[in-house]
C-alpha cells in the first residue's frame, strides 16, 4: 500500500486529511449545537439531561464521538506538520509585505484561530465532557429514572461572566476559522464548479455566523437567567 | 520625479545579503519600472559600481522572466508584469522598497535574480505530450468544444514567473503546477498521459520544497495573467483522481 502512505504525505494528500477532517468537524457543530439547543428549554434541564444520557449510552454515538476525537487529532496533527512545511518552504520572509490586499485575514491565520479554538477545546471538555464521564455529578429523577444532572454543572459553569466572556470570544475565534474553512475544505477536495461554489461561499459565511452565534447565545442567555 | 529605492543587494548565494538605499533623480513618470532601473544602473557603472541585477528579456510582458517584490507585492501595485508597470503608478518622493521572490525552492543567485528553475523542471517531470502529433491538423478536425478550448487557453496564459509563490504566504507553487496541468488535461491530446502526467508532476512539486496551498487567493490576486485558482481545483481532482486509478503503483 506504499502509493497510499505515498499520497497522504504529500501535499495535496495532508490537505485532502485537512479537508475531510474540517469536513467532518463542520457536521458534528451541527449535531452539537441541536443538543445543546435544549439548554434552553425553561425545564429546569429535563429534556437536556435525558438527551445527554441517551447519546452516551448509544453505541453508535460512542463509536461516532471515538471518530470525532481522532478526526480532532488528525486536523491538529496535520495543520501542525503542515505549517511547519509552509513555513520552511520561506526561511527568509519578505521585508515588506501587503498580503491584506489580496487576502482574508482569516485565510491566512487559519493556524492562529485554530490554535485559540483548541485552547478553548481543552477548557470545554475538562469542564464538562470530563465531568460527565468522569466526576462526581449530581443526579435527578424523572419518571423513576435517575439520570446525572449534567445541565447543573453547566448552569453552574454559565453563572460566572467570566467563563461566559470566554465561550462567547472562542466562539468569534471559531466564526473566523469557519469564514475560511467551510469554502476551503471544499476547493481542497476540488469541488469547484461556476454552479455551485458561489451557493458554497455564500452557506460557507452564513454557516459561520449562525452556528458561532448560536453556541454563543446559550451561555448568554443562561447567564442571564442565573 | 526623486525617488528613493531600497534594494535588495546580494553578492551571491552564500552570502548574507542587505538592503541598500538609492536616490533616483528625474525620473519621467512614462518610464517604465524596469527603465528606471536602467537608469540607475547606468549611474552606478558610470560611478564604477557593480550594477543591480535584476532579471528581464521581453518587457512586452509575454515571457514571464521579468520579478520583483515591490512595496510588498509581486510585480508592484498593478495586476500586471514589472516590465508593464509605469513609474506613473507611484508618487514623487516616494520611498520604493524591491526584493527579489522569497521561497526555498527559488534561491537568491544575485540581487534581485532568483534561479527558478524549480518550475522547468515541474514542467519536465510531466508538462508535456509525447506522442508524435505530426503536421498541423485541419481545422475542426479534432472537435473541442470552445468553452473546454477558451479555459485550456487561459490555463496556457500562465507565463511562469513565480509571482504566484512570492504572493503565497506558503510560498506555494499550485497556482503555476495547476495552470500547467489543466492546459493539458482540458484538450483531447493530454488524456494519454494524463494520469501519470498528474503524479509526477505533484511529486516534482513537492521535491522542490514548494509549501502547501491554503487556499487565501492571493496567487490568484497576484498574478499578471489572472490565471484562476479554479486551476488548483482541478489539479486537485486530476491528482486525486489519477492515484487512485493508475497503474502506477
Amino acid at each position: 500500500m506504499s502509493w497510499v502512505s505515498k499520497t497522504l504525505n504529500s501535499t495535496l494528500g495532508r490537505k485532502l486529511l485537512m479537508a475531510l477532517t474540517g469536513l467532518f468537524l463542520i457536521l458534528f457543530l451541527v449535531v452539537h449545537l441541536a443538543g445543546n439547543l435544549q439548554l434552553l428549554i425553561p425545564d429546569g434541564g429535563e429534556s437536556f439531561n435525558i438527551y445527554a444520557e441517551t447519546m452516551a449510552k448509544n453505541p453508535l454515538i460512542r463509536v461516532v464521538s471515538i471518530g470525532n476525537f481522532a478526526f480532532i487529532l488528525i486536523h491538529v496533527v496535520y495543520s501542525i506538520m503542515l505549517s511547519r512545511y509552509n513555513k520552511a518552504a520561506r526561511p527568509i520572509g519578505f521585508a515588506e509585505s501587503k498580503a491584506n490586499t489580496n487576502s482574508a485575514w482569516a485565510s491566512r491565520n487559519m493556524g492562529i484561530l485554530g490554535t485559540l479554538i483548541l485552547i478553548f477545546l481543552l477548557v470545554h471538555l475538562r469542564g464538562f465532557w470530563y465531568e460527565f464521564k468522569f466526576g462526581e455529578i449530581p443526579t435527578a429523577v424523572y419518571e423513576g429514572v435517575t439520570y446525572k444532572n449534567v445541565y447543573l454543572i453547566v448552569a453552574e459553569a454559565y453563572s460566572n461572566p467570566l467563563y461566559v466572556l470566554f465561550y462567547v470570544v472562542s466562539m468569534g475565534f471559531l466564526a473566523f476559522h469557519l469564514s475560511h474553512g467551510f469554502a476551503s475544505a471544499f476547493q481542497t477536495l476540488g469541488l469547484n464548479h461556476a454552479k455551485y461554489s458561489p451557493l458554497i461561499q455564500k452557506v460557507g459565511i452564513g454557516f459561520s455566523i449562525l452556528i458561532p452565534a448560536l453556541f454563543a447565545l446559550i451561555p448568554i442567555m443562561m447567564f442571564l437567567q442565573a | 520625479m526623486n525617488l528613493t529605492l531600497k534594494i535588495w543587494r546580494q553578492r551571491n548565494n552564500a552570502d548574507k545579503g542587505g538592503f541598500k538605499e538609492y536616490k533616483v533623480t528625474e525620473v519621467s513618470k512614462d518610464m517604465s519600472f524596469l527603465e528606471m532601473l536602467d537608469v540607475l544602473n547606468e549611474s552606478l557603472t558610470e560611478k564604477g559600481e557593480d550594477p543591480v541585477h535584476f532579471d528581464h528579456d521581453c518587457r512586452e510582458g509575454i515571457c514571464g522572466m521579468c520579478s520583483l517584490y515591490i512595496n510588498g507585492k509581486p510585480h508592484g501595485p498593478l495586476q500586471t508584469t514589472t516590465c508593464q508597470l509605469h513609474m506613473r503608478s507611484f508618487n514623487d518622493g516616494e520611498t520604493i522598497t524591491i526584493e527579489p521572490w522569497r521561497a526555498k525552492a527559488f534561491p537568491v543567485m544575485k540581487d534581485l535574480v532568483v534561479d527558478r528553475s524549480a518550475f522547468d523542471r515541474i514542467i519536465q517531470a510531466g508538462g508535456y505530450i509525447s506522442v508524435n502529433t505530426g503536421g498541423v491538423p485541419d481545422a475542426n478536425e479534432i472537435p473541442i468544444p470552445k468553452t473546454v478550448a477558451d479555459k485550456a487557453m487561459d490555463a496556457a496564459q500562465c507565463i511562469g514567473c513565480g509571482a504566484c509563490v512570492a504572493a503565497c504566504k506558503n510560498a506555494s507553487a499550485m497556482l503555476f503546477t495547476s495552470a500547467k496541468i489543466s492546459q493539458l488535461a482540458l484538450l483531447p491530446q493530454g488524456q494519454v498521459e494524463r494520469k501519470t502526467r498528474a503524479e509526477k508532476m505533484v511529486a516534482q512539486m513537492d521535491a522542490e520544497g514548494f509549501g502547501a496551498c491554503t487556499n487565501t487567493g492571493a496567487c490568484e490576486a497576484e498574478c499578471p495573467k489572472g490565471i484562476s485558482i479554479t486551476n488548483i481545483a482541478r489539479m486537485n481532482r486530476e491528482y486525486f483522481t489519477a492515484v487512485v486509478s493508475s497503474e502506477n503503483l
